[in-house]
């Protein structure tokens, strides 16, 4: 119900929401709970376990209970907590875990089988038979549980990631924060000041305090007016501080949307990464609750959101309230109410000294012993001095005392220290490097203390950032630390609730005490304590308190359990903003990439880049038929194929040759200007990183080529070596894969069709194989080279890159007048393994120089990277060596992946002598071809092994022989 | 988390890559013995507390780096240029 006179919300401005499909009204400001609770709506979902009533606990995003689903269908966001979530018009919301309504819910039977129920029932219960549980207990178990449920499809709702930097960074804007933001802004610095509420004032919106001799709110907001006139401090709210990472980096997520239909396509989320050379926590306390038996019936609430519904929203759960605490907040609640017209039922204070009068019932020493009204409070037992006596209340305010707000303070392993006088555990100082706690978040409770603490920080961060500080009067505010004797939990029979959200009992957590899970940590998990989207916040010390209660080790002992980031729920899709569809990866296109999805060709990712898979001809009816035909127009006239995605690294300087000699296994000072030569690379732990030629273009001066895959790596391999072990000489290297537009142009008619495009005519005396040489090409400049990998006479002909597209328009048709064309990767691909040319599917990280047969390129006159190594024991013998495979059986099917045996082994893992790195249908041969490593294969040649393919049940007799299969002398690329 | 990068300034961690301890720029003659080799190549101390490691400022300058760093706190304590810690 509403109450006259009282709360900030707008009442002049209703809204419209729906709740479990019925319309209800409440007024701009509301939260969902407090528009709820205003209406009379105390149930609002039912509990993980056990299916519970349940109803508004808190007033804030430490909400266990009132967790709620928005939007609907496709559209809908679980597990949202109605105590965070303002209302407009519009909002859809529908209570969780209950079937089929809220009011009557089936799975609530498992509330009456609690005893069979309890924490480690799961362990204990569906242990056998072992059977049952992947057919039986496993589903069961995954229909039963979750808190609400995603809609299934794809979260398609804009979000953005965001980043900013600043001198001081306030978290929270209660007295504390506000306190320190002013001093700093007023000094200058540049400050961000991070509220998680929709206003800014943190408790003085909910209390009843003066400041100044004014409502604490209305000090507030004169603050505040002051902050926004200051072009140095940036405000920011609905932004909740997550998380404390390194050197002052803070997580934030900003609440862009959600309060209102968000306009056109902007964004519902931000996720903020602050960076803040010093942060202030001025995050504020959580009141805990007290455990008694069903301490969780909707209506019974923290009695700090009992005041904050009455003072900010004007709501309260009930006509009739009732209040238990251990500490003096309670009586403020009391009275509070009373002012506003309410019938306090009784003050219920655990401490039999307590002082305190009212216009109320008052009990000292006193405890509630039970409540009744299953889906809604209306009355309670209690026991004092005296005997026991019944109350009426349709609302409880508990108050166990403070939990100050200081998970950040842990995120980097520090553990907080325990405080007797407050009964609570406060900060550990130093704990965040950077980063200081203020007011209650330090455990300083009352308005003037955190009023001193706020200023006190902010003078040592100014003092740390540089600013001079300025003075200032603090302002009057009560004065008085609230008195606690710490009180966790009312002795008696029946189930008494610590974790609301998942079901944990002060039985269950003794259980687990008993049964040897006396370790904080291991109490968390047998029972489940302090899991799920609120962590516990309401019930871990109470928790931890009662364990070490009942393990006799003292709560300082038993210490908490460790805060992680978030502080609160951030969504995967606010964290990967940006990320998913065209946003996942970079896409790299060549400069031929218009003119080959011209020419309808599927282009397949090779890393980043998009490379034509093959160039499909009207009555082609598969890629297997284009393939066999690009290749065959290569081996009998002429192809070109973009290989612009091969690494090309410029390298130059006068010791830019020894350096080549340096990281590859052979010889490259010798070669001459004018010339090319195929390099190994290795690793420096003998193994092979990558093959390529270079290019030498002028004495200083060489163009090395990488393999696609392999471009970035060899880059900061080449930079390490320079840098680390040739410091001092004369090399420069720079990545020019982009800056030049490259084409392969192979085939017997190769020639021709440079000649085509060149300005001046080569012929094979000026351009002999593996010759290279600046050439012009239709009035460019550009650069050609004599090589091949497809073991026909070949070029590469390379222009800057912007004149790719006309040059590869030009070769192409030319290459067409000739009876050749273009070809794509597949094409590419058959034609080296007919010539047993590697790629990284051969020199996968596993192979060495020996494996390959390449052992007699490592140089023997000079070291090199990776040479020590390669020639240690195990390396250059009885290894797996690459050979040809090539189906002698009925089967004729060969599979990279597959696994070789001999051929009259059973194919077992133990009998495994090696395995299929690439395979293709060869044209050229007429049936399939493969390269394989095989255990000592070279000197297995013409033996038949069995190839078997596990995964696609494949069994193929092969026989082994050399991986060059066709034109072995290489007379055709001459 | 930010790198000093002594030619770029602070630069966030993103643009950077590892490759591992600095004892990677100790490269061993190529008779140094296979003990040498192992450690050059292989063994690494893991300590708590500060070590030294190779970065690589991939995304800007293109240096490499020898960052000195906390392994239990994540205090950057400097940084300077693999050219000059090898020279």
């Amino acid at each position: 119900m509403r109450v006259a006179g009282r709360g900030i919300v707008d009442r002049s401005t209703p809204v419209g929401f729906s709740f479990d499909g019925k319309e209800f009204t409440g007024f701009a400001g509301d939260t969902l709970a407090s528009a709820l609770l205003a209406s009379g709506q105390r149930l609002i979902g039912r509990s993980f376990k056990y299916h519970r009533p349940r109803g508004v606990l808190t007033a804030g995003s430490e909400e266990p209970n009132a967790l709620v689903t928005t939007g609907r269908d496709t559209d809908r966001t679980p597990n949202v907590r109605a105590t965070v979530q303002e209302i407009y018009d519009g909002l859809e919301a529908q209570s969780q875990n209950a079937w089929p309504s809220l009011g009557f819910d089936a799975l609530a039977v498992n509330d009456l089988l609690s005893p069979f129920l309890g924490a480690g029932f799961y362990y204990k219960t569906f242990m056998w038979p072992v059977k049952f549980w992947e057919k039986l207990y496993e589903p069961l178990i995954r229909r039963a549980a979750g808190l609400g449920a995603l809609s299934g499809a794809p979260d398609l709702a804009p979000r953005e990631k965001a980043y900013a930097f600043c001198d001081l960074l306030v978290i929270g804007s209660g007295p504390a924060g506000l306190a320190a933001a002013l001093l700093a802004g007023r000094a200058g610095a540049d400050v961000i000041l991070a509220e998680e509420d929709s206003v800014f004032g943190g408790r003085l919106n909910g209390e009843a305090l003066q400041i100044d001799g004014q409502p604490g709110r209305d000090w507030a907001a004169a603050v505040l007016a002051e902050l926004q006139s200051l072009p140095n401090v940036r405000l920011m709210r609905r932004t909740t501080v997550t998380g404390a990472y390194d050197q002052g980096t803070y997580a934030a997520l900003e609440r862009v949307n959600l309060h209102r239909t968000p306009p056109g396509d902007a964004p519902i989320e931000c996720f903020w990464r602050i960076v803040a050379k010093r942060a202030i926590l001025a995050a504020g306390a959580q009141e805990r609750m007290i455990a008694f038996r069903n301490n969780d019936r909707p209506g019974i609430m923290q009695a700090s959101a009992v005041r904050s519904y009455l003072h900010r929203f004007g709501a309260v759960a009930g006509a009739r309230v009732a209040v238990f605490g251990n500490n003096d907040d309670a009586h403020r609640t009391a009275h509070d109410l009373a002012a506003a017209g309410l019938t306090v039922t009784a003050l219920i204070d655990t401490r039999p000294d307590a002082v305190v009068e009212g216009p109320f019932p008052i009990f000292r020493g006193a405890e509630v012993i039970n409540t009744a009204g299953r889906t809604g409070l209306h009355g309670l037992s209690l026991r004092h001095a005296g005997g026991k006596a019944d109350i009426e209340a349709d609302c409880l305010a508990v108050s166990g005392g403070w939990n100050p707000n200081l998970a950040l303070t842990c995120h980097h392993n520090g553990r907080p220290v325990w405080d007797e006088k407050i009964a609570a555990f406060v900060p550990r100082p130093g704990s965040v490097p950077g980063l200081e706690a203020a007011g209650a978040a330090l455990g300083v409770f009352s308005t003037r203390g955190a009023l001193d603490s706020g200023a006190n920080c902010a003078k040592t961060a100014l003092q740390a950032l540089g600013f001079k500080c300025p003075s200032w009067e603090p302002p009057e505010a009560e004065e008085a630390e609230p008195g606690i004797t710490a009180h966790w939990a009312v002795p008696g029979p029946g189930r008494a609730w610590l974790d609301m959200q998942n079901d944990v009992t002060v039985k269950d957590v003794k259980r687990a005490a008993q049964e040897g899970f006396s370790s904080v940590e291991h109490m968390k998990r047998y029972t489940t304590q302090g899991m799920a989207t609120d962590q516990g916040k309401t019930s871990n010390v109470s928790a931890l308190a009662i364990l070490a209660d009942t393990t006799g080790n003292g709560i300082p002992a038993t210490g908490t359990t460790t805060y992680r980031p978030p502080f609160t729920p951030v969504s995967i899709g606010a964290m990967g903003a940006g990320g998913w569809g065209m946003g996942f990866a970079p896409q790299r296109f060549t400069t031929s990439h218009a003119a080959s999805v011209d020419r309808d060709a599927p282009m397949v990712e090779v890393g980043l880049w998009y490379r034509p898979s093959y160039f499909p001809r009207t009555g082609e009816s598969s890629w297997r038929e284009s393939c066999d035909r690009e290749v065959t127009m290569v081996r009998e006239t002429v192809g070109v194929c973009d290989v612009s995605t091969l690494g090309k690294i410029d390298i130059q300087g006068k010791d830019a040759a020894e350096f080549l000699d340096f990281v590859y296994t052979n010889t490259f000072s010798t070669l001459p200007v004018g010339k090319c030569r195929y390099g190994l690379m290795l690793r420096e732990d003998g193994f092979v990183m990558d093959d390529g030629t270079s290019a030498r273009l002028g004495p200083e001066h060489f163009v090395m080529t990488t393999t696609t895959a392999a471009a970035g790596p060899v880059m900061k391999h080449l930079e390490f070596v320079r840098q680390a072990f040739r410091p001092g000489k004369d090399i420069r290297l720079i990545s020019v894969t982009e800056h030049w537009a490259q084409f392969s142009v192979a085939g017997p008619k190769s020639r021709e069709l440079v000649n085509a495009v060149l300005d001046k005519p080569i012929d094979d005396d000026g351009f002999p194989f593996m010759a290279c040489g600046a050439v012009s090409v239709a009035g460019t400049p550009g650069r050609l080279f004599r090589i091949s990998f497809s073991g026909e006479r070949a070029y590469e002909i390379a222009v800057p890159a912007r004149y790719g597209d006309s040059l590869y328009r030009l070769l192409v048709a030319q290459a067409e007048a000739l009876g050749g064309g273009p070809y794509g990767m597949e094409a590419l691909n058959v034609l080296r393994i007919e010539k047993g040319f590697i790629t990284h599917a051969e020199i996968d990280g596993r192979t060495t120089a020996f494996d390959l047969g390449l052992q007699g390129m490592i140089s023997k006159k000079k070291d090199c990277i990776g040479k020590t190594l390669s020639a240690r024991p195990g390396l250059m013998e009885d290894r797996e060596e690459m050979v040809g495979l090539k189906p002698v059986g009925g089967v004729m099917q060969l599979t990279a992946g597959a696994h070789l045996f001999a051929a009259t082994d059973k194919p077992l893992r133990q009998n495994v002598q090696g395995h299929v790195t690439s395979a293709c249908h060869s044209p050229t041969l007429g049936h399939p071809l493969a390269l394989a490593f095989l255990r000592n294969g070279r000197a297995r040649h013409g033996e038949t092994v069995k190839m078997v393919d596990h995964l696609r049940k494949i069994e193929t007799l092969c026989e082994v022989t050399h991986p060059v299969f066709f034109d072995p002398e290489g007379g055709r690329a001459r | 988390m930010r790198i000093p990068c002594p030619l770029c300034g602070p630069r966030d961690l993103r643009e950077f890559s590892y490759r591992g301890h600095a004892v990677g720029l100790d490269r061993p003659a190529p008779d140094a013995g296979e003990t040498a080799w192992d450690e050059f190549v292989y063994l690494r101390e893991n300590p708590a507390g500060p070590t030294q490691d190779l970065w690589y400022h991939e995304a800007g300058c293109g240096a490499w780096l020898v960052v000195e760093r906390n392994t239990v706190t994540h205090e950057i304590t400097g940084a300077r240029l693999a050219s000059e810690a090898a020279s």
